[in-house]
């Protein structure tokens, strides 16, 4: 499962299961928020890498927050 | 004689705004030529104009590709130039996806020839080679000198409507596009040169080179996450503060791997980012933003999955060659499940 922010890399590199990342220079997290926010953006961020990695898939993937 | 009216697609760094810290820039746009776009006049003999230059941050245009498309298609619409010409990125990744994007969008959709140049491992390679001219550049601004008059001679041609020849004679990369051409000698005697030329050693040319396709199978999904080991890896360069095995910033020739067995949480202190192709100011603020530990900690004790790993893997994944960044994603994959761990989560910058 890779986390990026760049999506159209991860599937040009054959990454089969792909989340969006925040940014370049920050893909699990937000400078902008409190610690704690900033937290829950990687937990959310977290679980939907974890569902990626229960689904069964064919081809690339990207997955997106429920 | 007429002179060709073109506009120029560019990034921060060339465009003379900044380096990484300016990389969030939006577009923007000025009229006449930057830089690049400098050489690109003085080269052509002052044949090529370069009326406009398109200026946008690398992680801006890499992050918003679709939304910074329309913008540049209108800026460029504005002036209807006779070419569209964009870096050369060379191995810089983001800034490719961007020429490439691009490229392709000011050909399809306005029907202007665009050309741009980078290295051949370019991700924005892949998203253009088949629409747009991309001349294949060296990894480096290095190159810059040898590779300006190339993407002028090509971009020439086009706008002539002369010829193009082969990508080995013209010095692009590959578009997949067959043409039939005659030879003095007939397939079956080439066909049995090239084997003899095999059969003893010697270097041969394909006359027809397979497509590369570079994936992989997905893997089986996890069955039961309650009772799988999940392990952290990242590309984004996050080490022991002080960077004790020195991975390079640049082209990195390993990977590591440290314990974060007795860790809740990644401090800016005790941690640091190694990454030369990004703004570290965040990651070492707070390396969690490149490497969740915090988070993936919180969901181990609340048993969304049976354990973290007690290490995590790292590389630096800056103009890090395809080939070396190909062999650490398998090792480190082989080495992951001699561990017994079922779930990577890879962050990438």
């Amino acid at each position: 499962m890779q986390i990026c922010a760049i999506v159209p890399i991860a599937l040009t590199v054959g990454a089969n299961r792909i989340v969006r990342g925040v940014a370049i220079p920050h893909p699990t997290g937000d400078p902008r928020l409190e610690k704690q926010d900033e937290i829950a953006i990687r937990k959310r961020l977290l679980t939907t890498a974890l569902k990626g990695l229960q689904s069964r898939i064919q081809e690339q993937t990207v997955f997106k927050e429920q | 004689m007429e002179k060709v009216q073109v506009v120029h697609y560019i990034n921060q760094f060339f465009g003379q705004v900044g380096g990484e810290d300016k990389a969030g820039i939006p577009p923007q746009m000025k009229e006449g030529p930057i830089g690049v776009g400098q050489a690109i006049q003085q080269e052509s003999g002052g044949r090529f104009q370069v009326v406009r230059t398109i200026i946008c941050g690398d992680n801006y245009a890499a992050e918003r590709l679709e939304e910074v498309e329309p913008i540049v298609l209108n800026w460029v619409k504005e002036v209807g130039p006779d070419l569209f010409l964009a870096g050369p990125a060379f191995a810089a990744g983001r800034y490719g996806m961007a020429c490439g994007t691009m490229c392709k969008a000011v050909q399809q959709k306005l029907g202007i020839p665009a050309i741009t140049a980078m290295h051949p491992t370019n991700p924005g390679v892949e998203v253009a080679r088949k629409d747009v001219y991309i001349l294949e550049a060296g990894d480096s601004i290095r190159d810059m000198r040898r590779v300006l008059p190339k993407m002028i001679g090509l971009a020439q041609k086009v706008l002539d409507k002369s010829p193009i020849g082969s990508p080995g004679e013209e010095g692009y990369l590959p578009r997949g596009v067959r043409v039939n051409i005659r030879v003095e000698k007939r397939g079956s005697k080439r066909a049995v040169e090239m084997l003899l030329k095999k059969l003893r050693g010697e270097p041969f040319l394909t006359e027809l080179p397979l497509p590369e396709f570079d994936r992989v199978a997905p893997a089986p999904p996890i069955e039961d996450l309650s009772k799988a080991i999940i392990a952290l890896v990242t590309e984004g360069g996050i080490v022991p503060t002080g960077n004790p095995d020195r991975i390079e910033a640049h082209n990195a020739s390993k990977y590591c791997k440290y314990f974060i067995g007795n860790l809740d949480d990644l401090t800016g202190e005790a941690y640091q980012t190694a990454h030369g192709g990004y703004d570290p100011v965040y990651a070492n603020d707070d390396p969690d933003r490149v490497l969740p530990l915090d988070a993936a900690r919180l969901m181990e004790k609340e048993r969304v999955f049976a354990k973290l790993f007690d290490y995590y893997y790292v590389t630096v994944g800056n103009v890090t060659a395809v080939a070396s960044a190909a062999r650490y994603g398998r090792e480190i994959g082989e080495l992951l499940r001699r561990d017994g761990v079922q779930g990577v989560i890879l962050t990438s910058t």
